[in-house]
């Protein structure tokens, strides 16, 4: 590969590549040469930077700073179907289609040839989807629906939708998650054929065995940065983990030392088939527990079956030595749980309410214990929430969705703290907040704890579950793989439990 | 074609079936319903709605709704009987440029309030609905444009043809229908409008002009809301500026809905809403017979139009099915 590398010139080059988000750099500096006929895989902890990067290539975002070349020309993508026309398709994890329209539209809609009124060539159209489809050698009947196709056969209709448009470069998104076994080796062979083609494809994913089966070399990024590019065959598993997460372990405040209790949680079997299977553990009064592994993992899963918000198959939960059956949140809640969702803006907020409403959302019974709202106790608890955690604001009665999203975090916090709750289960509480308020939460799950409630950690941040937990699970394809105390809890044993190692990579 | 062309035909095989029981079940109670009469007088209740519902389509297809063409209906006509009492001696079927021009008109107002302020198209229509039913009080004077004033040429097109004495306007209303088809199928706009209501998401990332086929989508339900106007002038032999058109939406938005078109966007087709429509007409044809008085048709119509959503709602639950079971897969 490296001699193929001095003869042919690169087909897409970067150089320099930055992007900043609302000023925050995701990206910088990222240089990369793509060469035809290879198979290249982008990897790297969730937020390393190579999602965005691909992006940046498929024209999904325009870069801040840097230049794309194609065939060695300046090239400017400034949108999709830009990237399109340069012969560059992005394929989604889950593609973006048109389910009402049959197999052989989505094929061939948005090519800009022939004017607005002219004939929609039904035969040809589904004659070239049908070659296509022989041409990857998938049984797609064309003329169905897209609404009914399974992901794996929305993917192939994507890469045909490439072919039809004979793009040089394919980037693929994390393709095989939602895939069988056998679907991700049809993925393979179609993806080598290809490649053998002379076509470049790029692979992003999480899972080592796939890449090295499948890649010919191998970039790895960290912290929105570039670390290394190399043969697949010059790297071992090992270097791999240790490229992905090696940056130096920032200095955190560490948790205070708190009294560690009863058991406040005890999960034993959660079971539910296709996200997580035979999940066991415990939480104790005043002890957090992190819940590390990758996205996709099955981590909020489990939380959403703990808050009965999507109850667990089989298993049981005790909450303080008490066996308890949540099937919805309301249970849940009446049990002593809260549950700190990860996705706010969606979950969390009630966007258009005032901060004080969303504040004493959770406690009707406390603010209205007739039925009617007594504004002077929904004011008390909200002024002394916003003094508690730091939620800067200009008043009381702004809609939440004016904060920034730190202090939007911080009120929905606070909702659940004026529940009062035993057991408390935050979903990546930090994502997405700079780091000054940050620290802050960490301080103040810190002080949850040492009050004596017991804490349940997801994050997709090693530090911070290095930081702040008494103890590290970590989840990969729906299992528990690991349960690391304090001691033992490092980067590379969290890393090393959390890539998949399943015999998924037989099916390469 | 051959799945998806099954699905559709099934659907519509449905509403085929719902008309032939219906027509059945009120031919036991009156015999008089089977006839070629009968059939004359369902065939002349349905051309307006029909061409109504062709834009309505669309409309609804791309996912919006136009609220406002039964008072497009009522401004189109009002401007063309005023056009005929000033200028008796005008070639009549300048009436069809007017009413049609001015419809497309008021229907592209529609789309720019739609397309450029990004409001949603149920408040702006029926914001439309109220404006341009004002302004027909407005330009009449509240006056209507009596019998004598409209021509007779145009009054006898809804009387007779050439053809068989079927009147005009029947031929008119499926050759709407037919052209609406030819746009809906055979058009790569028609199919963008298709693609747009599918998924408006995904439509500009392939490179589809969504402004243009949403403004286009509004104009056309003007344009045809301005035909029936000019048909309505035609049918009726008068216009009034309160009567005419008023509850056209929602006759039209029934038969749109019960002819399968989804609320949803993406989803619908010509023949299935001409069956909605015959189906419609239908109901209204055996009421009177039936000795139901008027004042019940209302709340059948309403019951009508809640069940097709039902059904409409139960089919999509059915064809989601095997998509979340891929996807778990």
């Amino acid at each position: 590969m490296k001699d193929a590398a001095l003869i042919t010139p690169p087909v897409l080059s970067a150089y320099g590549i930055s992007k900043q988000f609302a000023g925050i750099e995701v990206l910088s500096e990222v240089d990369l040469d793509l060469m035809p006929g290879e198979i290249h895989a982008l990897l790297g902890e969730n937020g390393a930077g190579k999602s965005t990067f691909a992006k940046i290539l498929a024209g999904v975002h325009r870069p801040t700073r840097g230049t794309l070349t194609l065939n060695g020309q300046p090239v400017e993508i400034t949108s999709p179907i830009v990237a399109q026309k340069l012969g560059i398709t992005l394929i989604h994890q889950e593609p973006i289609s048109f389910p009402d329209l049959s197999v052989a539209e989505n094929l061939v809609l948005g090519r800009q040839d022939g004017s607005a009124l002219s004939r929609v060539p039904w035969a040809d159209m589904v004659r070239e989807a049908r070659s296509l489809m022989d041409l990857l050698g998938v049984r797609i009947e064309v003329t169905h629906l897209m609404r009914g196709l399974s992901i794996a056969d929305q993917q192939m209709v994507e890469i045909a939708r490439a072919l039809a448009s004979d793009s040089r470069v394919i980037i693929m998104d994390e393709p095989t998650a939602p895939l069988t076994p056998k679907e991700v080796a049809t993925l393979f062979t179609i993806a080598r054929r290809l490649r053998d083609e002379g076509r470049t494809i790029i692979f992003i994913s999480h899972r080592l065995e796939e890449v090295r089966a499948l890649c010919d070399r191998v970039t790895i990024f960290r912290d929105g940065a570039k670390v290394a590019t190399d043969t697949i065959a010059n790297l071992t598993d090992a270097d791999i983990i240790r490229l992905m997460i090696g940056r130096p372990l920032k200095e955190y405040m560490h948790k205070q030392g708190s009294k560690i209790g009863d058991v406040a949680l005890q999960v034993s079997g959660l079971t539910t088939p296709g996200l997580f299977r035979d999940i066991s553990f415990t939480v104790r009064k005043g002890e957090i527990v992190g819940l590390g592994g990758l996205v996709g993992a099955g981590r909020t899963d489990v939380a959403k079956a703990l808050f009965g918000i999507a109850p667990a198959a089989s298993g049981s939960i005790a909450v303080n030595g008490t066996v308890a059956v949540i099937a919805d949140p309301g249970d849940a809640i009446a049990l002593g749980l809260a549950f700190v969702p990860e996705d706010r803006a969606q979950a969390g907020i009630f966007r258009s309410l005032s901060v004080e409403q969303n504040i004493t959302a959770a406690v009707p019974g406390k603010i209205a214990p007739r039925g009617v709202i007594r504004r002077g106790v929904e004011k008390l608890l909200a002024t002394q929430s916003v003094a508690r955690l730091r939620i800067r604001l200009a008043s009381l009665r702004q809609p939440i969705g004016e904060l920034s999203g730190g202090n939007q975090q911080k009120a929905i916090l606070a909702r659940w703290l004026l529940t009062e709750p035993q057991v408390l289960i935050l979903d990546e509480p930090t994502r997405g907040i700079d780091i000054g308020v940050k620290a802050e939460f960490y301080d103040m799950i810190g002080a949850l704890a040492a009050d004596g409630r017991a804490i349940l950690l997801i994050s997709s941040e090693l530090p911070e579950l290095l930081a702040l937990c008494d103890r590290v699970l970590v989840m990969s394809e729906g299992r528990l793989t690991a349960d690391l105390p304090r001691g033992q809890a490092t980067q590379e044993s969290i890393m090393q439990a959390a890539v998949p190692r399943t015999e998924r990579g037989e099916a390469a | 074609m051959s799945l998806l062309r099954s699905i559709l035909l099934r659907r519509e095989a449905g509403i085929a079936v719902m008309i032939v029981l219906f027509c059945l079940a009120v031919g036991m109670v009156k015999p008089q319903f089977l006839t070629l009469g009968s059939l004359r007088i369902v065939l002349l209740l349905v051309p307006l709605i029909m061409i109504g519902a062709m834009g309505q389509m669309l409309v609804i297809v791309a996912r919006h709704v136009d609220l406002s063409i039964g008072s497009m209906l009522g401004l189109t006509a009002m401007a063309s009987g005023m056009m005929f009492r000033h200028y008796p001696e005008i070639w009549w079927p300048l009436g069809f440029a007017l009413s049609i021009g001015v419809g497309a008109l008021l229907g592209l107002f529609n789309g720019l309030l739609v397309t450029m302020f990004r409001l949603p198209a149920i408040i702006v229509t029926l914001g439309t609905l109220s404006l341009y039913r004002g302004i027909t009080f407005i330009m009449s004077n509240a006056k209507q444009i009596d019998r004598q004033y409209v021509p007779s040429a145009l009054k006898s097109m809804s009387q007779t043809s050439p053809i068989f004495g079927i009147p005009w306007i029947i031929f008119i209303a499926f050759g709407v229908a037919l052209l609406t088809y030819w746009f809906a199928m055979h058009t790569r706009v028609g199919r963008q409008v298709y693609a747009l209501g599918s998924n408006p998401v995904a439509a500009p990332l392939r490179g589809i002009n969504v402004t243009r086929v949403t403004l286009l989508v509004f104009a056309i339900s003007g344009a045809f809301s301005g035909l029936a106007g000019i048909l309505y002038a035609s049918r009726w032999g008068f216009v009034n500026p309160s009567n005419t058109g008023n509850g056209f939406e929602f006759q039209v938005i029934a038969a749109v809905v019960i002819g399968g078109v989804s609320i949803n966007g993406g989803v619908g087709s010509v023949a299935g809403t001409v069956l909605g429509v015959l189906l419609l007409g239908c109901v209204s044809a055996a009421l009177p017979l039936l000795g139901i008085p008027g004042t019940t048709q209302s709340a059948i119509y309403g019951a009508v139009i809640l069940v097709a959503l039902l059904i409409d709602r139960l089919v999509r639950m059915q064809g989601q099915k095997p998509a979340t079971a891929g996807a778990r897969a």
